[in-house]
């Protein structure tokens, strides 16, 4: 951790941390051996998480949960016990099942099933841990994207990125620690910036947009006519004036601002740098894809997160939208498939043989799952169903940072319909997450409104048969 | 040192201390199983009290009695009859008596025994007792006190062997002033003439400056916006689709107004509450109820009509306790609250009365649109008959069949999907983009068909065309109507428009309230009707059932103990930075303890006896000598109160973003000053309002609007205005009693090089050259110290600056002095003018310039 990164106030510190120093706190905060007897292993893995958040909700039944019964059942009615009682209108509309039009085969030495579309996930699924017995309880997208980035189906709640870097500080001198990346227009995210705010915590730990028009962080470029050296002409003199003015007030508040200002102009400088992929190798922009129309907006910002982390960079969240495929899943799911394979591909590849992959931890996936009913709508033609929202199963992947590679964690009944073994819902995948920093989820709190909050609610298990 | 080091350090995370579970507390363990088991019979209902025993409170537990020894003896639970009965084998002496079902658990009568051993003490939380004015305390330095506040604070700093810190400037003073009362610098004007007044007579220049600005319109403008933030005023309806809500400002216009004509807060509280039940309520006071219509709405299908109407009645009942009351009710929904008495019964009494509103948009007109409008729908009525004739009457025979299909599925769902579909378009659809109430077309379905009006009738028939279609399709195709429908929306775009801001109305057809289990409406657990909690002052009513307005009542009411108390923390706050209380949203026991106890309830007795009067706190808050202290900072203060905590100096507070917006602009002179009116979207970097959300755009405002005050802003939800939100605009999905001022990179990159400081700098610069032309360096440098900090320079800061702007006018003259865009005024080098583009740039990013000292 800097000291001079992301400066805080003084009166945020002396409101909220009853221990004085940052750094007590922070000892206190991780899992300690011996304590958690239960987890194999202690030792922090992780340093930085990219974050792929799939808006929309990928279908877990065409891309990673093959499911020959559904084959077999297809067009029959949705068995009664699936629907009885269930006061859930989407899943209800749907009573017929719908066979994956995917083909799936095996991968890597573990033989772990992936769909045709995937094929560059599927070439590293050595590298991958792959969770399908996901669940969560609402099929609302906006609730639901809350929950997956904010552990809370309301506004208003800290993402994991704020929590993180709030927990464990930055290490980049000259970089925000939580950072966001979107591959289209950010169109589809329906719960728009809410995924990356910062809620009740400080403002700080909001995660901060690259954009991908005009400047990539809001306002780092000089207004139009300003000179570097002019800025600088002009940060010398208010560092000057405001110094000054510390002398004679005495507020250390002041000393804050001058380091904010310096860490700007640093940033300036830094983020140009960042952007800049002179320096990468043709072979690495052919792997993430940047030489093709398709693959480079998303591989773009896969290199973009690896440029990240090596630069300290705490918390990455690329954002790919949308996936939320309620018609033509064949083919619309082919397209938003082609668009993100390459990167997903590219950056566990990339992250592994620059040996960042220990500390890196990826995770992949979006806020539900998907029916495996077709779905009833006007004006949908036979040959073009898609599969509407469905919060009982779905599928994550992690890879790095001490997921446990190569492995499958936890399965769906013969549908697909519910997670059945090692269940795993939202709040635990967080639990394992942080874990994976070596960060105990139920020791990150934050006082606000009188009570302490956390990630994880008052609910989360690290999924250990995750973990390597 | 220590703490500058310290404020470098990011915050890691805080450990503080939750308070020891295992000591029993009154409040929080042995009330609520008293009132649960006990209260029935032996509580404060004289009517049902058995035995003659009361257990409500200490001297009735603890009377002698005749038959047998005291209920409770302190400190003797074996003696004390209540443990004997509870623990009793023999069914006939048990007590609660078996057939109440409500036997005490093995942990329970553990803490009822503890609390006995313990000596059973009753105590009251502070902040639930009425607060008690006490004569100020005496204090050795007789000069200093200027008014009773001066006492409570000197007596505690001289308690602790320190002094106050000297009167600020006066100079300082006014700028403080200034922005503290009205958000805006004094003008050079105003400074001249104070510091003027000030040499003669500092009591009545300060007195008058006082006056002036209580008085200004510009007050509304700054005195809105904290209470804006409470309501989580916002223009846009949220989630997904985050449509706009037209007329949300009309409420915004209403608060400003009320802080102008300084509404006495009980009545400001009592509209925005109940003014819908006020008899013969005024239009502004139905859209002073506007404030509870700042939840969002859910437009997107699928959406369940009920968890989202659920969603925003929890939001409503947890924006009124901690607005009013101070209190975090949200626990309570789910299980009775751990800290505070209330229960998850008295939660759900208190949802009730919120339960039973429905949204409503009301035509209140704004000048000139209703004789438009009634101008134009006699034709449009005339017009409107002709179409719907050829298809009448099997038209009226299938909005009748649609209607009937949306009624039985309400009542029953799950039958059909199509029907269920189209009922749940229906809720979450209507008026969608004018930020109409949801629900509010299932509303008009369920009055019957002769007492709607005809304008009812002829937005339900738009909204049928439009989107009534499903599982109607084969009578839609028959009749033509998506024909008939393009006629009637074209014929709609005819009508001139009528504001409909929003509010809310007694609900039309009363639902009854259930406990949720956990939380989930899913699972009603017992009905329960509108009530308030008991540990606070008894409700009266006028009648049954008891509404909104018997809400309103009981809080206003001076037996309150929490609402004057919050209020008045809230407002020292913002003139302070820091409340008496530092948590103003919870006044319960997890909440801080004041600091100052007694001045906290003399303020609140003192205002409730003033007649609320929000102008008269004001007054009397900044005429304090403890107000009037200077901000600087000594060694001692570092050392000995770095957080300002004893009031031995004023506090330097940055200043919330819209203040800096509005600091920026008057001091480049190109404000515009106009009050009121619908909101305005200023210039900010292509793409925020787009890349953030799913579909919403940035339409920049034209002409004067660029330039209004930053409560002028419209609010998207999704993506609120960049440069707010960088420097701390709260989520305005959430109520917020306390902003952060946080201090970050990005904010020094939107004051550098965001284009709104940037016009800013150049009309400064301009500013400059036109109004000092004919002066010489220092004089100017002077101006600008007076226009953007309200005081002159030092002679240090006028050698560098005369430097830099020479340094920075050879630099442009070297390069030709000129820039693309640039226009260049007359009587000067445009190399000049770009010098002083750089000194006013450096002006503004000034940490002094963003910052009230």
């Amino acid at each position: 951790m800097n000291p001079t990164t992301f400066p805080t106030t003084r009166r945020d510190l002396l409101t909220h941390t009853s221990y004085g120093l940052g750094g007590i706190a922070l000892w206190h905060l991780m899992s300690q051996e011996g304590r958690t007897t239960s987890t194999p292993s202690t030792a922090r893995r992780a340093k930085n998480v990219i974050f792929l958040f799939m808006a929309g909700a990928p279908s877990h039944l065409d891309l990673f949960d093959p499911k020959p019964e559904l084959t077999k059942r297809h067009g029959q009615r949705a068995p009664e016990h699936l629907l009885e009682g269930l006061n859930d209108p989407v899943v209800k509309a749907s009573p017929t099942l719908f066979a994956s039009p995917r083909e799936f085969r095996p991968h890597g030495t573990t033989g772990i099933e992936i769909s045709d579309y995937l094929p560059g996930i599927g070439s590293m699924a050595d590298d991958i841990c792959l969770i399908r017995s996901m669940f969560t309880h609402t099929n609302v997208h906006d609730p639901a994207q809350l929950l997956f980035n904010c552990g809370n189906t309301l506004f208003g709640h800290p993402s994991m990125g704020s929590w993180i870097t709030y927990g464990l500080g930055s290490e980049s001198k000259n970089l925000p620690g939580f950072v966001v990346l979107t591959s289209d227009s950010g169109n589809g995210i329906c719960a728009g910036s809410n995924v990356w705010s910062n809620g009740f915590l400080p403002s700080q730990y909001r995660g901060v947009t690259f954009r991908h028009q005009g400047d990539p962080i809001l306002n780092i470029s000089n207004p139009e006519g300003v000179s570097r050296a002019d800025q600088r002409s002009r940060l010398n003199m208010i560092r000057r004036l405001n110094r000054q003015h510390l002398t004679a007030q005495g507020d250390p508040e002041i000393e804050s601002r001058i380091a904010s200002y310096e860490l700007a102009f640093r940033m300036q400088n830094a983020v140009p740098e960042l952007t800049d992929f002179t320096s990468e190798s043709r072979r690495t922009l052919e792997m993430y894809g940047l030489h093709n129309d398709v693959t480079k907006p998303f591989g773009a910002n896969c290199l973009l997160a690896r440029r990240m982390v090596e630069r300290g960079v705490r918390f990455v969240q690329v954002v790919h939208s949308n996936w939320d495929h309620h018609s033509n899943l064949n083919v619309k799911l082919k397209v938003d498939c082609d668009m993100v394979d390459t990167g997903c591909a590219a950056l566990i590849r990339d992250l592994k043989q620059r040996g960042l992959l220990d500390e890196t931890l990826v995770v992949w996936g979006g806020e539900f799952g998907r029916t495996p009913m077709n779905e009833v709508r006007r004006g949908i033609n036979p040959g073009r169903e898609g599969r509407d929202h469905h919060p009982y199963a779905f599928s994550v992947w992690m890879a790095g940072g001490g997921a446990k590679p190569g492995t499958v964690v936890g399965k769906t009944d013969d549908l697909g319909y519910n997670a059945v073994d090692d269940r795993v819902h939202v709040h635990d995948l967080h639990a394992t997450i942080l874990h994976c920093l070596g960060v105990d989820h139920e020791r990150l709190t934050y006082r606000h409104q009188g009570r302490d909050f956390r990630l994880t609610d008052v609910h989360g298990n690290v999924v250990t048969s995750a973990l390597a | 040192m220590l703490v500058r080091v310290l404020s470098l350090i990011p915050i890691v995370v805080c450990l503080a201390a939750a308070g020891n579970a295992d000591e029993i507390r009154f409040e929080r363990d042995i009330r609520p199983l008293l009132s649960d088991r006990c209260f029935s019979c032996h509580g404060n209902d004289s009517q049902q009290r058995r035995a003659g025993l009361r257990l409500d409170t200490y001297s009735g537990a603890t009377a002698a009695r005749s038959e047998s020894r005291a209920a409770i003896i302190p400190g003797n639970p074996t003696e004390s009859e209540l443990i004997r009965r509870i623990t009793s084998p023999d069914p006939a002496l048990r007590m609660p008596p078996v057939e109440m079902g409500k036997s005490l658990g093995r942990e329970e009568i553990r803490k009822l025994t503890s609390w006995i051993q313990e000596g059973a003490r009753y105590e009251i939380h502070w902040a639930f007792q009425p607060p008690q004015a006490e004569r100020p305390p005496r204090v050795e330095n007789r000069d200093w006190p200027r008014g009773a506040i001066d006492h409570f604070v000197l007596a505690r700093l001289e308690k602790e062997g320190l002094t106050p810190a000297p009167t600020a400037d006066p100079k300082a003073l006014l700028r403080r002033l200034s922005f503290d009362l009205i958000g805006l610098p004094p003008t050079r004007d105003e400074l001249a003439s104070f510091q003027h007044d000030w040499v003669r007579h500092p009591e009545a220049a300060w007195s008058a400056a006082i006056d002036r600005l209580l008085s200004s319109p510009r007050l509304g403008e700054k005195w809105a916006r904290w209470w804006l933030d409470l309501a989580h005023y916002a223009d846009t309806d949220g989630y997904t689709i985050d449509y706009d809500r037209p007329h949300a400002w009309r409420w915004r216009d209403w608060v400003i107004d009320a802080f102008n004509q300084n509404q006495p807060f009980d009545q400001f509280t009592l509209e925005q509450i109940a003014g819908d039940l006020i008899p013969g309520a005024t239009t502004g006071q139905l859209i002073a109820t506007g404030f509870f219509r700042q939840t969002l709405s859910n437009r997107e299908g699928g959406a369940n009509l009920e968890e989202f109407r659920v969603q925003k009645i929890v939001d409503r009942t947890a924006t009124y306790g901690a607005t009013w009351l101070g209190l975090t009710l949200e626990c309570a929904q789910c299980h009775d609250h751990k800290f505070d008495p209330i229960t998850q019964r008295e939660y759900y009494e208190l949802y009730a009365f919120f339960n039973n509103a429905d949204e409503i948009n009301i035509n209140a007109p704004l000048p000139g649109e209703q004789d438009r409008f009634d101008r134009a729908i006699v034709v449009y009525r005339r017009q409107w008959a002709e179409l719907v004739a050829p298809v009448q009457p099997d038209l009226n025979a299938l909005m009748r069949k649609w209607e009937q299909m949306m009624r039985s599925a309400e009542r029953e769902p799950g039958v059909d999907y199509k029907r269920d579909r189209a009922l749940e378009l229906l809720g979450i659809l209507w008026g969608a983009g004018q930020g109409e109430g949801q629900l509010e077309g299932i509303r008009i379905t369920r009055i019957p068909g002769a007492q709607r009006t005809q304008r009812q009738e002829e937005r339900l028939l738009t909204y049928f065309l439009a989107r009534g279609e499903l599982g109607l399709e084969r009578e839609f195709d028959k009749l033509n109507l998506l024909e008939l429908k393009k006629q009637i929306d074209a014929l709609d775009k005819t009508l001139p428009p009528i504001s409909r801001p929003q509010t809310l109305q007694a609900a039309m057809f009363p639902r009854q309230t259930h406990i949720g289990r956990r939380g989930d409406f899913r699972s009603p657990g017992e009905p329960v009707t509108p009530g308030t909690p008991q540990f606070l002052h008894p409700l009266s009513s006028s009648g049954l059932p008891v509404t909104r307005l018997d809400l309103a009542q009981w809080t206003i009411s001076e037996q309150n103990p929490l609402v004057a108390r919050v209020l008045v923390n809230r407002i020292w706050q913002e003139l302070f930075g820091r409340g008496l209380v530092a948590t103003p949203e919870d006044f319960g026991s997890q909440g801080g303890p004041p600091t100052h106890p007694k001045l906290l309830d003399w303020l609140a007795v003192e205002f409730v006896r003033s007649g609320w009067n929000l102008k008269h706190l004001l007054r009397t808050l900044v005429n304090s000598a403890t107000y009037r202290q200077s901000s600087n900072m000594t060694a001692e203060h570092v050392q000995r109160d770095p957080d300002n905590i004893l009031l031995s100096r004023s506090t330097r507070q940055r200043m919330p973003a819209e203040l800096i917006r509005d600091a920026a602009l008057a001091a480049s002179g190109i404000l515009d000053s106009r009050l009121g009116g619908p909101s305005v979207r200023p210039p900010q970097p292509t793409g925020v309002t787009e890349e953030g959300s799913y579909n919403a755009k940035w339409q920049t405002s034209t002409g004067s609007d660029r330039y209004r005050r930053g409560i002028y802003t419209w609010i998207q939800r999704v993506t609120p205005y960049a440069q707010f939100a960088t420097f701390d605009l709260p989520n305005p999905n959430r109520s917020c009693s306390r902003r952060d001022q946080s201090n970050t990179p990005l904010q020094a990159l939107t004051l550098l090089n965001d284009p709104v400081f940037v016009e800013v700098s150049r009309a400064l610069a301009g500013r400059i050259i036109r109004e000092t032309h004919e002066w010489d360096h220092s004089e100017k440098l002077r101006y600008v110290y007076q226009v953007c900090l309200a005081r002159d320079p030092t002679q240090t800061e006028l050698a560098h600056l005369s430097k830099f702007v020479n340094q920075r006018t050879a630099i442009h003259a070297s390069r030709g002095g000129s820039l693309s865009q640039q226009k260049p005024l007359q009587r000067i080098e445009p190399a000049e003018f770009l010098a002083w583009v750089d000194l006013a740039a450096v002006m503004l990013n000034l940490d002094e310039f963003i910052t009230i000292e």
